[in-house]
Protein backbone atom coordinates (compact mmCIF):
# COMPACT_ATOMS: atom_id res chain seq x y z
CA UNK A 1 0.00 0.00 0.00
CA UNK A 2 1.20 3.60 -0.45
CA UNK A 3 2.30 5.26 2.40
CA UNK A 4 0.86 8.34 2.43
CA UNK A 5 0.84 10.51 5.89
CA UNK A 6 -1.19 13.94 6.73
CA UNK A 7 0.81 15.52 9.48
CA UNK A 8 -1.35 16.84 11.20
CA UNK A 9 -0.82 21.25 12.34
CA UNK A 10 -2.14 23.57 14.46
CA UNK A 11 -5.25 25.27 12.96
CA UNK A 12 -5.22 27.96 15.82
CA UNK A 13 -1.54 29.29 15.23
CA UNK A 14 -3.51 32.69 13.88
CA UNK A 15 -4.78 32.86 18.00
CA UNK A 16 -1.20 33.27 18.99
CA UNK A 17 0.72 34.59 16.28
CA UNK A 18 4.12 36.78 17.63
CA UNK A 19 3.66 40.38 16.45
CA UNK A 20 6.83 42.43 16.42
CA UNK A 21 7.03 45.49 18.78
CA UNK A 22 7.71 47.90 16.35
CA UNK A 23 4.30 47.34 14.66
CA UNK A 24 2.86 49.38 17.12
CA UNK A 25 5.09 52.52 15.95
CA UNK A 26 4.15 51.44 11.99
CA UNK A 27 1.04 52.45 12.34
CA UNK A 28 1.76 56.12 13.90
CA UNK A 29 4.54 56.66 11.77
CA UNK A 30 2.10 56.03 8.35
CA UNK A 31 -0.41 58.24 9.27
CA UNK A 32 2.32 61.19 10.10
CA UNK A 33 3.89 60.23 6.29
CA UNK A 34 0.35 60.43 5.17
CA UNK A 35 -0.59 63.78 6.65
CA UNK A 36 2.86 65.17 5.51
CA UNK A 37 2.51 64.11 1.92
CA UNK A 38 -1.55 65.46 1.44
CA UNK A 39 -0.02 68.86 3.01
CA UNK A 40 3.11 68.88 0.68
CA UNK A 41 0.82 68.53 -2.40
CA UNK A 42 -1.17 71.31 -1.19
CA UNK A 43 -4.55 69.46 -1.33
CA UNK A 44 -5.25 70.93 1.93
CA UNK A 45 -4.41 74.38 2.65
CA UNK A 46 -1.95 74.87 5.61
CA UNK A 47 -4.85 76.97 7.65
CA UNK A 48 -6.96 73.96 7.67
CA UNK A 49 -4.41 71.54 8.32
CA UNK A 50 -0.84 72.27 9.35
CA UNK A 51 1.92 70.03 7.98
CA UNK A 52 3.26 68.01 10.82
CA UNK A 53 7.24 69.43 10.26
CA UNK A 54 5.61 73.20 10.82
CA UNK A 55 3.72 71.56 14.08
CA UNK A 56 7.39 70.12 15.41
CA UNK A 57 9.20 73.83 13.71
CA UNK A 58 6.48 75.61 15.88
CA UNK A 59 6.79 73.65 18.48
CA UNK A 60 10.56 74.30 19.37
CA UNK A 61 9.71 78.16 18.53
CA UNK A 62 7.28 77.61 21.72
CA UNK A 63 9.70 75.36 23.68
CA UNK A 64 12.98 77.88 23.50
CA UNK A 65 10.90 81.26 24.02
CA UNK A 66 9.19 79.47 27.16
CA UNK A 67 5.51 80.06 25.94
CA UNK A 68 5.14 76.19 25.89
CA UNK A 69 6.72 75.42 29.05
CA UNK A 70 4.73 77.91 31.11
CA UNK A 71 1.18 77.18 29.96
CA UNK A 72 2.22 73.27 30.63
CA UNK A 73 3.18 73.52 33.77
CA UNK A 74 0.10 76.21 34.97
CA UNK A 75 -1.82 73.14 33.42
CA UNK A 76 -0.12 70.36 35.00
CA UNK A 77 -0.53 72.28 37.93
CA UNK A 78 -4.05 72.32 38.07
CA UNK A 79 -4.39 68.55 36.60
CA UNK A 80 -1.73 67.34 39.18
CA UNK A 81 -3.82 68.95 42.29
CA UNK A 82 -7.41 68.76 40.76
CA UNK A 83 -6.56 64.64 40.23
CA UNK A 84 -5.24 63.92 43.19
CA UNK A 85 -8.03 65.88 45.37
CA UNK A 86 -10.60 64.15 43.59
CA UNK A 87 -8.62 60.65 43.56
CA UNK A 88 -8.18 60.80 47.13
CA UNK A 89 -11.39 62.29 48.14
CA UNK A 90 -13.11 59.64 45.85
CA UNK A 91 -11.28 56.21 47.33
CA UNK A 92 -11.95 57.61 50.71
CA UNK A 93 -15.45 58.19 50.60
CA UNK A 94 -16.04 54.90 48.02
CA UNK A 95 -14.51 52.72 50.90
CA UNK A 96 -16.68 54.09 53.45
CA UNK A 97 -19.93 53.86 51.39
CA UNK A 98 -18.90 50.34 50.66
CA UNK A 99 -18.19 49.56 54.26
CA UNK A 100 -21.09 51.43 56.31
CA UNK A 101 -24.30 50.02 55.64
CA UNK A 102 -25.47 53.34 57.11
CA UNK A 103 -23.47 55.64 54.68
CA UNK A 104 -24.18 53.47 51.90
CA UNK A 105 -28.18 53.96 52.63
CA UNK A 106 -28.04 58.12 53.25
CA UNK A 107 -25.05 58.99 51.23
CA UNK A 108 -25.03 57.05 48.05
CA UNK A 109 -28.24 58.18 46.52
CA UNK A 110 -26.51 61.91 46.71
CA UNK A 111 -23.85 60.60 44.93
CA UNK A 112 -25.71 58.73 42.10
CA UNK A 113 -27.68 62.42 41.52
CA UNK A 114 -25.11 64.79 41.13
CA UNK A 115 -23.07 62.15 39.53
CA UNK A 116 -24.77 62.85 35.82
CA UNK A 117 -24.29 66.74 36.08
CA UNK A 118 -22.00 67.33 33.24
CA UNK A 119 -19.29 69.16 35.89
CA UNK A 120 -18.48 72.11 33.31
CA UNK A 121 -22.04 72.98 33.57
CA UNK A 122 -20.95 74.28 37.67
CA UNK A 123 -17.75 76.35 36.72
CA UNK A 124 -20.21 79.34 36.42
CA UNK A 125 -21.06 78.64 40.00
CA UNK A 126 -17.82 77.57 41.30
CA UNK A 127 -16.27 80.79 40.02
CA UNK A 128 -18.42 82.41 42.10
CA UNK A 129 -17.55 80.71 45.11
CA UNK A 130 -13.82 80.00 44.74
CA UNK A 131 -12.95 83.75 42.33
CA UNK A 132 -11.08 83.56 39.38
CA UNK A 133 -7.78 82.37 40.57
CA UNK A 134 -6.48 78.48 40.63
CA UNK A 135 -8.99 77.35 42.94
CA UNK A 136 -12.13 77.26 40.49
CA UNK A 137 -10.12 75.23 37.99
CA UNK A 138 -8.40 72.58 40.44
CA UNK A 139 -12.18 72.62 42.12
CA UNK A 140 -13.91 71.63 38.82
CA UNK A 141 -11.40 68.81 37.93
CA UNK A 142 -11.72 67.19 41.29
CA UNK A 143 -15.23 67.29 41.08
CA UNK A 144 -14.85 65.78 37.84
CA UNK A 145 -12.51 63.03 38.97
CA UNK A 146 -14.20 62.20 42.32
CA UNK A 147 -17.52 60.71 41.28
CA UNK A 148 -16.25 58.09 38.95
CA UNK A 149 -13.38 57.11 41.43
CA UNK A 150 -16.30 57.43 44.61
CA UNK A 151 -18.61 55.07 42.18
CA UNK A 152 -15.91 52.58 40.87
CA UNK A 153 -14.17 52.48 44.27
CA UNK A 154 -17.37 51.44 45.92
CA UNK A 155 -18.62 48.81 43.15
CA UNK A 156 -15.27 47.65 43.58
CA UNK A 157 -16.00 47.22 47.57
CA UNK A 158 -19.06 45.29 46.99
CA UNK A 159 -17.34 42.77 44.90
CA UNK A 160 -14.93 41.53 47.66
CA UNK A 161 -15.57 38.11 48.13
CA UNK A 162 -17.04 38.31 51.80
CA UNK A 163 -15.53 34.70 52.52
CA UNK A 164 -12.29 37.30 52.67
CA UNK A 165 -13.87 39.41 55.27
CA UNK A 166 -14.43 36.23 57.23
CA UNK A 167 -11.45 35.01 57.11
CA UNK A 168 -9.81 38.33 58.31
CA UNK A 169 -12.01 37.98 60.82
CA UNK A 170 -11.41 34.89 62.18
CA UNK A 171 -7.91 35.65 62.15
CA UNK A 172 -8.11 38.73 64.18
CA UNK A 173 -8.46 41.51 62.18
CA UNK A 174 -10.33 44.66 63.82
CA UNK A 175 -12.99 46.76 61.50
CA UNK A 176 -9.81 49.29 60.31
CA UNK A 177 -7.71 46.57 59.19
CA UNK A 178 -10.44 44.40 57.20
CA UNK A 179 -10.53 47.94 55.50
CA UNK A 180 -6.92 48.42 55.27
CA UNK A 181 -5.49 44.62 54.67
CA UNK A 182 -8.76 43.24 52.40
CA UNK A 183 -11.01 45.64 51.33
CA UNK A 184 -8.85 48.37 49.96
CA UNK A 185 -6.74 45.63 47.95
CA UNK A 186 -9.50 43.49 46.92
CA UNK A 187 -11.29 47.23 45.23
CA UNK A 188 -8.16 48.04 43.58
CA UNK A 189 -8.97 46.18 40.44
CA UNK A 190 -12.03 48.82 40.11
CA UNK A 191 -10.35 51.61 41.86
CA UNK A 192 -7.95 51.67 38.84
CA UNK A 193 -10.71 51.12 36.62
CA UNK A 194 -12.58 54.16 37.90
CA UNK A 195 -9.30 56.21 38.17
CA UNK A 196 -8.51 55.40 34.15
CA UNK A 197 -11.93 56.78 33.69
CA UNK A 198 -11.28 59.93 35.88
CA UNK A 199 -7.90 60.51 33.74
CA UNK A 200 -10.08 61.25 30.38
CA UNK A 201 -12.65 63.46 32.45
CA UNK A 202 -10.07 65.61 33.96
CA UNK A 203 -8.15 66.29 30.48
CA UNK A 204 -11.56 67.22 29.46
CA UNK A 205 -12.29 69.39 32.24
CA UNK A 206 -9.24 71.09 31.98
CA UNK A 207 -9.41 71.88 28.72
CA UNK A 208 -12.86 73.06 28.94
CA UNK A 209 -11.96 75.45 32.01
CA UNK A 210 -9.39 76.84 30.80
CA UNK A 211 -10.75 78.13 27.60
CA UNK A 212 -13.36 79.70 29.71
CA UNK A 213 -11.66 81.13 32.25
CA UNK A 214 -7.91 81.21 31.88
CA UNK A 215 -5.20 83.45 31.19
CA UNK A 216 -2.38 80.70 31.06
CA UNK A 217 -2.64 76.89 30.16
CA UNK A 218 -2.54 74.78 26.94
CA UNK A 219 -6.79 75.05 26.73
CA UNK A 220 -6.80 78.65 26.91
CA UNK A 221 -3.22 78.60 24.62
CA UNK A 222 -5.37 76.58 22.05
CA UNK A 223 -8.32 79.00 22.21
CA UNK A 224 -5.99 82.12 21.67
CA UNK A 225 -4.31 80.41 18.54
CA UNK A 226 -7.42 79.81 16.97
CA UNK A 227 -9.05 83.27 17.36
CA UNK A 228 -6.27 84.13 15.58
CA UNK A 229 -6.32 81.98 12.91
CA UNK A 230 -2.83 80.34 13.63
CA UNK A 231 -3.41 76.96 13.19
CA UNK A 232 0.32 75.85 13.61
CA UNK A 233 0.53 77.01 16.76
CA UNK A 234 -2.93 75.46 17.90
CA UNK A 235 -2.30 72.33 16.95
CA UNK A 236 0.96 72.40 19.20
CA UNK A 237 -1.39 73.03 21.88
CA UNK A 238 -3.34 69.88 20.63
CA UNK A 239 -0.65 68.01 20.50
CA UNK A 240 0.51 68.36 23.90
CA UNK A 241 -2.75 67.29 24.84
CA UNK A 242 -2.78 63.71 23.13
CA UNK A 243 0.87 63.82 24.93
CA UNK A 244 -0.45 64.65 28.05
CA UNK A 245 -3.44 62.00 27.65
CA UNK A 246 -0.90 59.47 27.05
CA UNK A 247 1.51 59.84 29.57
CA UNK A 248 -1.21 60.05 31.92
CA UNK A 249 -2.26 56.90 31.00
CA UNK A 250 1.03 55.16 30.80
CA UNK A 251 1.55 56.42 34.32
CA UNK A 252 -1.65 54.89 35.77
CA UNK A 253 -1.01 51.33 34.18
CA UNK A 254 2.58 51.86 35.45
CA UNK A 255 1.28 51.81 39.09
CA UNK A 256 -1.42 49.22 38.47
CA UNK A 257 1.17 46.87 37.81
CA UNK A 258 3.30 48.07 40.08
CA UNK A 259 0.14 47.90 42.47
CA UNK A 260 -1.60 44.63 41.61
CA UNK A 261 0.99 42.15 40.96
CA UNK A 262 -1.22 39.42 42.16
CA UNK A 263 -3.73 39.51 38.92
CA UNK B 1 -9.68 23.67 77.15
CA UNK B 2 -12.93 22.14 75.56
CA UNK B 3 -15.36 23.67 73.87
CA UNK B 4 -19.14 23.51 74.70
CA UNK B 5 -22.19 23.55 71.95
CA UNK B 6 -24.84 23.86 74.22
CA UNK B 7 -28.71 23.87 73.14
CA UNK B 8 -27.46 25.24 69.89
CA UNK B 9 -30.74 26.14 67.35
CA UNK B 10 -30.67 28.37 64.51
CA UNK B 11 -33.95 29.58 61.96
CA UNK B 12 -34.09 31.71 59.24
CA UNK B 13 -36.38 33.14 56.86
CA UNK B 14 -37.16 31.63 53.52
CA UNK B 15 -37.41 33.67 50.28
CA UNK B 16 -41.57 33.54 51.86
CA UNK B 17 -40.93 34.74 55.20
CA UNK B 18 -41.58 31.52 56.53
CA UNK B 19 -39.83 29.96 59.39
CA UNK B 20 -37.29 27.24 58.85
CA UNK B 21 -35.19 25.32 61.78
CA UNK B 22 -31.95 24.89 60.38
CA UNK B 23 -30.39 23.37 63.33
CA UNK B 24 -32.59 22.42 67.15
CA UNK B 25 -30.83 21.35 70.23
CA UNK B 26 -27.31 20.81 69.21
CA UNK B 27 -25.27 19.96 72.34
CA UNK B 28 -21.92 18.21 72.15
CA UNK B 29 -18.52 19.31 73.01
CA UNK B 30 -14.92 19.06 71.85
CA UNK B 31 -12.00 17.98 74.63
CA UNK B 32 -8.81 19.11 74.27
CA UNK B 33 -7.23 17.02 71.57
CA UNK B 34 -9.96 15.71 69.96
CA UNK B 35 -10.61 15.84 66.51
CA UNK B 36 -14.35 15.80 65.91
CA UNK B 37 -16.04 15.02 62.63
CA UNK B 38 -19.76 16.23 61.76
CA UNK B 39 -21.15 14.94 58.82
CA UNK B 40 -24.46 14.39 57.40
CA UNK B 41 -26.13 14.86 54.24
CA UNK B 42 -26.34 17.91 52.16
CA UNK B 43 -28.55 20.78 54.04
CA UNK B 44 -28.71 19.06 57.44
CA UNK B 45 -26.88 22.60 58.77
CA UNK B 46 -23.17 21.11 59.44
CA UNK B 47 -21.42 24.53 57.80
CA UNK B 48 -24.08 26.52 59.71
CA UNK B 49 -23.48 24.92 62.88
CA UNK B 50 -19.27 25.28 62.02
CA UNK B 51 -19.97 29.26 60.87
CA UNK B 52 -21.49 29.31 64.73
CA UNK B 53 -18.84 27.88 66.60
CA UNK B 54 -16.26 29.92 64.35
CA UNK B 55 -18.22 32.92 65.71
CA UNK B 56 -18.99 34.11 62.07
CA UNK B 57 -22.96 33.89 62.62
CA UNK B 58 -25.22 33.90 65.49
CA UNK B 59 -27.42 31.35 66.86
CA UNK B 60 -31.12 31.26 67.89
CA UNK B 61 -30.35 30.00 70.69
CA UNK B 62 -28.29 28.15 72.74
CA UNK B 63 -24.37 29.09 73.43
CA UNK B 64 -20.88 28.31 72.39
CA UNK B 65 -18.03 28.75 74.99
CA UNK B 66 -14.84 27.57 76.11
CA UNK B 67 -14.38 26.16 79.25
CA UNK B 68 -11.15 26.29 81.21
CA UNK B 69 -10.14 28.97 79.59
CA UNK B 70 -7.93 30.74 82.66
CA UNK B 71 -8.54 34.53 81.38
CA UNK B 72 -6.73 33.50 78.17
CA UNK B 73 -8.48 34.35 75.19
CA UNK B 74 -9.10 31.76 73.07
CA UNK B 75 -7.58 31.98 69.31
CA UNK B 76 -9.80 30.00 66.76
CA UNK B 77 -8.03 29.19 63.32
CA UNK B 78 -10.63 28.27 60.04
CA UNK B 79 -9.88 26.38 57.17
CA UNK B 80 -12.26 27.17 54.36
CA UNK B 81 -13.96 25.27 51.98
CA UNK B 82 -13.26 27.93 49.68
CA UNK B 83 -9.87 28.23 50.94
CA UNK B 84 -9.99 32.11 51.02
CA UNK B 85 -6.23 32.76 51.06
CA UNK B 86 -6.06 36.37 50.22
CA UNK B 87 -5.18 36.89 46.25
CA UNK B 88 -3.01 39.96 46.64
CA UNK B 89 -0.73 38.46 49.84
CA UNK B 90 1.93 36.05 49.30
CA UNK B 91 2.24 32.40 50.42
CA UNK B 92 4.04 33.55 53.50
CA UNK B 93 1.92 36.83 53.80
CA UNK B 94 -1.13 34.64 54.04
CA UNK B 95 0.68 32.23 56.52
CA UNK B 96 1.52 35.60 59.01
CA UNK B 97 -1.89 37.12 58.73
CA UNK B 98 -2.92 36.31 61.91
CA UNK B 99 0.09 36.52 63.58
CA UNK B 100 0.30 39.88 61.90
CA UNK B 101 -2.84 40.98 63.21
CA UNK B 102 -2.34 39.60 66.85
CA UNK B 103 0.73 41.95 66.87
CA UNK B 104 3.33 39.39 66.69
CA UNK B 105 7.02 40.29 66.31
CA UNK B 106 8.24 40.65 63.00
CA UNK B 107 11.05 37.63 64.10
CA UNK B 108 8.16 35.48 65.42
CA UNK B 109 6.16 35.65 62.45
CA UNK B 110 9.38 34.86 60.23
CA UNK B 111 9.69 31.64 62.48
CA UNK B 112 6.22 30.61 62.64
CA UNK B 113 6.03 31.18 58.67
CA UNK B 114 8.63 29.49 57.78
CA UNK B 115 7.83 26.39 60.63
CA UNK B 116 4.28 26.04 58.96
CA UNK B 117 5.22 26.59 55.67
CA UNK B 118 7.93 23.68 56.22
CA UNK B 119 4.90 21.47 57.99
CA UNK B 120 2.53 22.06 55.14
CA UNK B 121 5.27 21.08 52.73
CA UNK B 122 5.26 24.49 50.72
CA UNK B 123 9.33 25.26 51.35
CA UNK B 124 10.40 27.25 48.46
CA UNK B 125 6.52 28.55 47.33
CA UNK B 126 6.83 31.44 50.23
CA UNK B 127 6.68 34.03 47.58
CA UNK B 128 3.91 32.91 45.14
CA UNK B 129 0.93 33.99 45.03
CA UNK B 130 -2.23 31.72 45.79
CA UNK B 131 -3.29 32.52 41.92
CA UNK B 132 -0.11 30.49 40.90
CA UNK B 133 -0.36 27.39 42.89
CA UNK B 134 -2.74 24.47 42.29
CA UNK B 135 -5.74 23.51 44.26
CA UNK B 136 -3.69 21.10 46.84
CA UNK B 137 -0.98 23.57 47.00
CA UNK B 138 -3.47 26.78 47.67
CA UNK B 139 -5.55 24.29 50.90
CA UNK B 140 -2.00 23.77 52.14
CA UNK B 141 -1.79 27.49 52.49
CA UNK B 142 -4.77 27.66 53.69
CA UNK B 143 -4.03 25.18 56.56
CA UNK B 144 -0.60 26.64 57.36
CA UNK B 145 -2.61 30.02 57.82
CA UNK B 146 -4.80 28.42 60.17
CA UNK B 147 -2.21 26.27 62.16
CA UNK B 148 0.27 29.43 62.47
CA UNK B 149 -1.95 31.63 65.23
CA UNK B 150 -1.58 27.91 66.97
CA UNK B 151 -5.61 27.88 67.21
CA UNK B 152 -7.04 26.61 70.50
CA UNK B 153 -9.90 25.15 68.15
CA UNK B 154 -9.10 24.30 64.56
CA UNK B 155 -12.07 24.34 62.66
CA UNK B 156 -12.42 22.83 58.96
CA UNK B 157 -15.14 23.59 56.85
CA UNK B 158 -14.95 20.63 53.58
CA UNK B 159 -11.45 21.66 53.50
CA UNK B 160 -10.77 19.27 50.31
CA UNK B 161 -14.07 19.00 48.98
CA UNK B 162 -13.16 21.15 46.03
CA UNK B 163 -9.83 19.03 45.54
CA UNK B 164 -9.40 15.84 42.97
CA UNK B 165 -9.83 12.60 44.65
CA UNK B 166 -6.18 11.70 44.22
CA UNK B 167 -4.94 15.15 45.92
CA UNK B 168 -8.17 14.96 48.23
CA UNK B 169 -6.34 11.22 49.75
CA UNK B 170 -2.83 12.76 49.97
CA UNK B 171 -4.12 15.49 51.84
CA UNK B 172 -5.83 13.59 54.31
CA UNK B 173 -2.89 11.63 55.17
CA UNK B 174 -1.12 14.86 55.64
CA UNK B 175 -3.41 16.20 57.72
CA UNK B 176 -3.24 13.43 60.04
CA UNK B 177 -0.01 13.71 59.99
CA UNK B 178 -0.13 17.58 60.77
CA UNK B 179 -2.67 16.64 64.09
CA UNK B 180 -0.18 14.20 64.96
CA UNK B 181 2.44 17.05 65.55
CA UNK B 182 0.08 19.26 66.81
CA UNK B 183 -2.55 17.89 68.59
CA UNK B 184 -5.30 20.78 68.17
CA UNK B 185 -8.85 20.42 69.15
CA UNK B 186 -10.64 20.00 65.62
CA UNK B 187 -13.74 19.90 64.47
CA UNK B 188 -14.31 19.31 60.88
CA UNK B 189 -17.37 19.12 58.62
CA UNK B 190 -17.33 16.94 56.30
CA UNK B 191 -19.93 15.18 53.50
CA UNK B 192 -17.50 12.32 53.13
CA UNK B 193 -18.04 9.36 55.26
CA UNK B 194 -14.83 8.09 54.58
CA UNK B 195 -12.86 10.79 55.61
CA UNK B 196 -15.62 10.90 58.72
CA UNK B 197 -14.11 7.41 59.34
CA UNK B 198 -10.30 8.10 58.52
CA UNK B 199 -10.06 11.24 60.44
CA UNK B 200 -12.18 11.37 63.88
CA UNK B 201 -12.30 10.32 66.98
CA UNK B 202 -15.94 11.10 67.36
CA UNK B 203 -18.34 11.27 64.28
CA UNK B 204 -21.13 13.18 65.08
CA UNK B 205 -23.92 12.28 62.56
CA UNK B 206 -26.85 14.86 61.69
CA UNK B 207 -30.23 14.75 60.54
CA UNK B 208 -31.71 17.02 57.93
CA UNK B 209 -35.69 18.97 58.91
CA UNK B 210 -34.64 19.75 61.30
CA UNK B 211 -30.79 19.54 61.52
CA UNK B 212 -30.13 17.64 64.93
CA UNK B 213 -27.83 14.95 66.23
CA UNK B 214 -28.82 11.65 65.01
CA UNK B 215 -25.53 10.16 66.36
CA UNK B 216 -22.48 10.48 68.03
CA UNK B 217 -20.07 7.74 67.29
CA UNK B 218 -16.67 6.96 68.80
CA UNK B 219 -14.28 5.46 66.44
CA UNK B 220 -12.20 2.76 68.36
CA UNK B 221 -9.33 2.42 66.06
CA UNK B 222 -5.73 4.04 66.24
CA UNK B 223 -5.20 7.47 64.79
CA UNK B 224 -2.62 6.69 62.41
CA UNK B 225 -2.71 3.85 59.77
CA UNK B 226 -6.93 2.92 59.77
CA UNK B 227 -5.67 2.48 56.12
CA UNK B 228 -4.15 -0.62 56.79
CA UNK B 229 -5.08 -3.56 56.30
CA UNK B 230 -6.09 -5.34 59.33
CA UNK B 231 -8.59 -2.68 60.39
CA UNK B 232 -10.62 -2.81 56.80
CA UNK B 233 -13.30 -4.69 58.02
CA UNK B 234 -13.81 -2.47 61.44
CA UNK B 235 -13.46 0.78 58.93
CA UNK B 236 -16.06 -0.52 56.58
CA UNK B 237 -18.34 -1.26 59.51
CA UNK B 238 -18.15 2.55 61.02
CA UNK B 239 -18.44 3.61 57.69
CA UNK B 240 -21.73 1.57 57.19
CA UNK B 241 -23.35 2.28 60.44
CA UNK B 242 -22.51 6.03 59.34
CA UNK B 243 -24.28 5.58 55.59
CA UNK B 244 -27.24 3.60 56.94
CA UNK B 245 -28.25 6.61 59.60
CA UNK B 246 -27.62 9.14 56.61
CA UNK B 247 -29.05 7.03 53.61
CA UNK B 248 -32.61 8.18 54.18
CA UNK B 249 -31.67 11.63 54.59
CA UNK B 250 -29.15 11.61 51.58
CA UNK B 251 -31.93 10.42 49.54
CA UNK B 252 -34.81 13.32 50.31
CA UNK B 253 -32.28 15.74 49.96
CA UNK B 254 -31.50 14.18 46.29
CA UNK B 255 -35.18 14.51 45.79
CA UNK B 256 -35.47 17.65 46.54
CA UNK B 257 -32.69 18.75 44.53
Amino acid sequence: MNEQRQVITNRVAFLEQKIPGYAAALGIAGLVVLWEIVCRMNIVPPLFLPAPSAILTAAWDMLVNGELIENLLASMYRIGAGYAIGAICGIAIGLILGFSRWADAILTPIVYSIYPIPKIALLPLIILWFGIGEMPKVAIIALGVFFPVVINTYSGVKTVDPILIKAAVTFGSNHLNVIRKVILPGALPMIFAGLKLAAGTSLLLLVSAEMIAAQQGIGSMVLHYGNLMITTKLMVGVLFLSLLGLIFNRTLQWLERKLIPWK
Amino acid sequence: MRIVIEDVGKTFLDSKKREVTALTNINFSIEEQEFVVLVGPSGCGKSTLLNIVGGLMSPSSGTVYFEGTQGKKPKLGIVFQEIALFPWRTVYENVIYGLEESGASKQEQQEKGKHYIDMVGLQGFEGAYPKQLSGGMRQRAGIARALAVEPDLLLMDEPFSALDAQTRTLMQEELLTIWDRTRLSTLYVTHNIQEAVYLADRVIVLSRHPGQIKEIIRIDLPKIGRDKEEYRSHFEQYADQIWQLIKHDAQEALKEG
